[in-house]
């Protein structure tokens, strides 16, 4: 007998404060396989964003940077140029990425970084309790959106792999989620493609993952699954948006 | 090396940085420092070292962050503005005991204000815009050749301190040219090495998480206990400033960068006059050099500050001489520039007012 | 035989693995662990395959496969 699925070594033994069915842990893990799989642990940087995240220092069993919020892009940046030896993962949630950190997220594309971006989106803000995120989809309900987003008041939700796939320091682009064993090992193939392109000095990549928050979307995690299929992956559609070295899906 | 040759101040910074090992340039253009960006941009790609224009100033200073944790000398430079967008980064960096070197070179404010030269962010470098508990090793040179100097000086310091340390300039020392020597660049001996807590080659030691937060109880005052014990060596041996003609003054002045060169022409003139005048210039902004000052209080009773602000230094000096003295204002700011004539003119009021008067020129 | 092993302790009893399971032979258990939730029991092991789509989709390293 052998084993054939356990703990990464990637990864620490802690028990992790996430919720049940939190996608942070599934994401944490596939991160963590992939840093052994490509014996990367002594050279690995994860940043630790601001939000739910902020904790992944605790798991994560590499070197591991908190970033002030919105910022982990430009961090990466200087700790890519500073020791380009260093293997950088840019982890952040939807508030980091996409709504306070927008400007380094798309100038780091555009200066084609060579680092891993992953981005976790579970259209909502986690750890301050459940606010509206810049991914927050039309009609769902936050904190701070309570009759459902208005898109007269609050816009649209974002999609960020379309608006960053077409600048020309990208490397690839993809959109996964973790709702199934299919869809990840799908995304753990995506998260692999992107570390290749870090390690091949390509450009940058990015790795989206529709996650689900049960907590705050104020359901069980298999409902959370449920809904995330429905609503979520009806407005994020799943996919590769760009790979510079023209795979296909 | 040693060779003297013309330099623009902003320039002058450039040299000093790249002499002294700054692998990583990160800035955002902002008037009236873009001539330091601009000879980066330059110099670093000629030395085949890492410049980014970077999309704004707060990434700037982030990516100062993240060249710093992994072990390397890096900087970045900006004027007001772009200072109080970088407060947050700062004090991440404070937080987390990083070296970052980083240059201000003031103009007038609030807000926009304008692009002459002022020393309104007085409080700003030494009081922090940032959040938390820290304090940055502030230098405030007086001419090209310090700004060269001192930008060498403060590389130094940030490693040996594990902190952030900066050059207080104005938009004169900035722009103006001076003849300058190319002192060589002696790194120092005892730098404690970065091995033990750069990231991304940990090679030889567990896993390490480079943080500002410490959420367990106790733990975050525990860190800023630290941090206070750290400070007050730094105030300890860091000090530095310069006194002129103060043994025998009646009245000393106060004043650093451009101001402490046109209060010391009024010195010279007000001596020639007859007055007992004196100038302590300060070299160090933080930290401050409150000792010198409150043993000239002892006999000294009037100082007058002379500043490009309306009223910040002299805050430090008033709380220096604790009450001991009367300490006066000649104060002008958003590119007025104190005028000899008009501080040798209150040079004599001062001399010439009674009883509690504290006189201010506005 | 494959088989799993489920650390008890470290369920927060999200059924992920539950649904994931190809042989539907995982469910929560009535008992509670140190943390007070239910965690996943396998209850027909002899069933395994070893497939590791239960431990693939859960988010907090409970279960270890054997093949």
């Amino acid at each position: 007998m052998e084993r054939v699925f356990g703990m990464p070594e990637a990864m620490k033994p802690e028990r992790t404060l996430y919720c049940p069915g939190c996608g942070h842990g599934i994401a944490h893990r596939l991160v963590a396989e992939l840093v052994d799989e490509f014996k990367l642990r002594e050279k690995a940087i994860g940043i630790a964003p601001v939000g739910c995240s902020v904790f992944a220092d605790k798991y994560w069993n590499f070197d591991v940077i908190s970033a002030a919020h919105g910022r982990a892009p430009a961090v990466a940046t200087g700790m890519s140029r500073g020791n380009p030896d260093c293997f950088v993962i840019c982890y952040q949630g939807d508030g980091d990425l996409a709504a306070i950190g927008t400007a380094e997220t798309i100038h780091a594309a555009n200066r084609g970084e060579h680092f891993v971006t992953v981005f976790i989106n579970n259209a909502i803000y986690g750890m301050t309790g459940g606010q509206m995120a810049p991914t927050t989809l039309v009609g769902q309900r936050s904190q701070t959106c309570q009759l459902g987003r208005d898109p007269a008041i609050m816009g649209y939700p974002i999609r960020v792999c379309e608006l960053v796939h077409e600048l020309p320091g990208v490397a690839f682009v993809a959109r996964g989620t973790v709702d199934s064993p299919k869809h990840v090992l799908k995304t753990r193939s995506y998260l692999k493609k992107a570390f290749e392109m870090a390690l091949g000095r390509k450009g940058w990549s990015l790795v989206e993952i529709i996650s689900p928050c049960p907590t705050n979307w104020g359901m069980t995690p298999l409902k959370a699954l449920e809904w995330m299929r429905k609503e979520m992956l009806e407005f994020y559609q799943l996919g590769v948006f760009a790979d510079c070295e023209g795979g296909q899906e | 090396m040693n060779e003297k040759i013309l330099m623009k101040g902003n320039e002058a910074i450039g040299e000093a940085a790249v002499q002294a090992g700054c692998q990583c340039y990160f800035g955002y253009p902002i008037t009236p420092q873009n001539e330091l960006t601009a000879y980066m941009s330059k110099r670093m790609i000629e030395e085949d070292r890492v410049f980014i224009q970077s999309e704004s100033e707060i990434a700037a200073i982030n990516m100062c962050f993240g060249a710093a944790a992994v072990g390397v000398r890096t900087m970045t430079s900006s004027s007001g503005p772009g200072i109080s967008l970088k407060q947050e980064g700062i004090s991440y960096i404070a937080g987390a005991e990083l070296p970052v070197f980083y240059v201000n070179v003031m103009r007038g404010g609030p807000g926009l204000g304008n692009i002459a030269p002022a020393q309104s962010d007085y409080f700003q470098c030494t009081r922090g815009g940032g959040h938390g508990d820290y304090r940055v090793v502030v230098y405030a040179p007086a001419d090209v050749q310090e700004l060269y100097d001192y930008t060498m000086l403060g590389f130094d310091v940030a490693d040996r301190y594990r902190n952030p340390s900066m050059v207080a300039a104005d938009g004169i020392l900035g722009q103006m040219m001076e003849p300058l020597v190319l002192n060589e660049y002696k790194p120092p001996t005892d730098l404690p090495s970065k091995a033990p807590w750069r990231l991304g080659d940990p090679a030889t030691r567990e896993p390490l998480w480079m943080t500002s937060v410490h959420l367990g109880e106790g733990k975050l005052e525990e860190h800023n206990l630290r941090l206070q014990a750290k400070y007050d060596e730094i105030a300890k041996n860091e000090v530095r400033f310069e006194e002129i003609m103060v043994d025998d003054a009646e009245i000393v002045m106060v004043a650093y960068g451009t101001s402490a060169r046109i209060a010391r022409s009024a010195m010279v003139r007000a001596r020639a006059e007859g007055m007992k005048v004196g100038l302590l210039r300060p070299i160090t902004l933080w930290p401050f050099p409150d000792a010198k000052i409150l043993e000239l209080a002892d006999r000294v009773k009037n100082f007058l500050v002379v500043e490009m602000s309306l009223g910040q230094l002299v805050e430090d000096v008033r709380l220096a001489v604790c009450g001991k003295a009367r300490v006066h204002l000649h104060g002008r700011t958003a590119g007025g520039v104190p005028e000899e004539d008009a501080v040798i003119a209150q040079l004599k009021q001062v001399r010439d007012s009674k009883g509690d008067e504290i006189l201010r020129n506005f | 035989m494959p088989k799993i092993e489920v650390d008890i302790d470290r369920c927060k009893g999200c059924a992920y693995c539950v649904e994931a399971c190809p042989q539907k032979i995982l469910r929560l258990s009535e008992t509670f662990n140190n943390m007070g939730y239910h965690p996943v029991e396998c209850f027909e092991p002899e069933k395994c395959t070893g497939c590791a789509f239960c431990a693939m989709m859960c988010p907090d390293l409970v279960i270890e496969v054997y093949k």
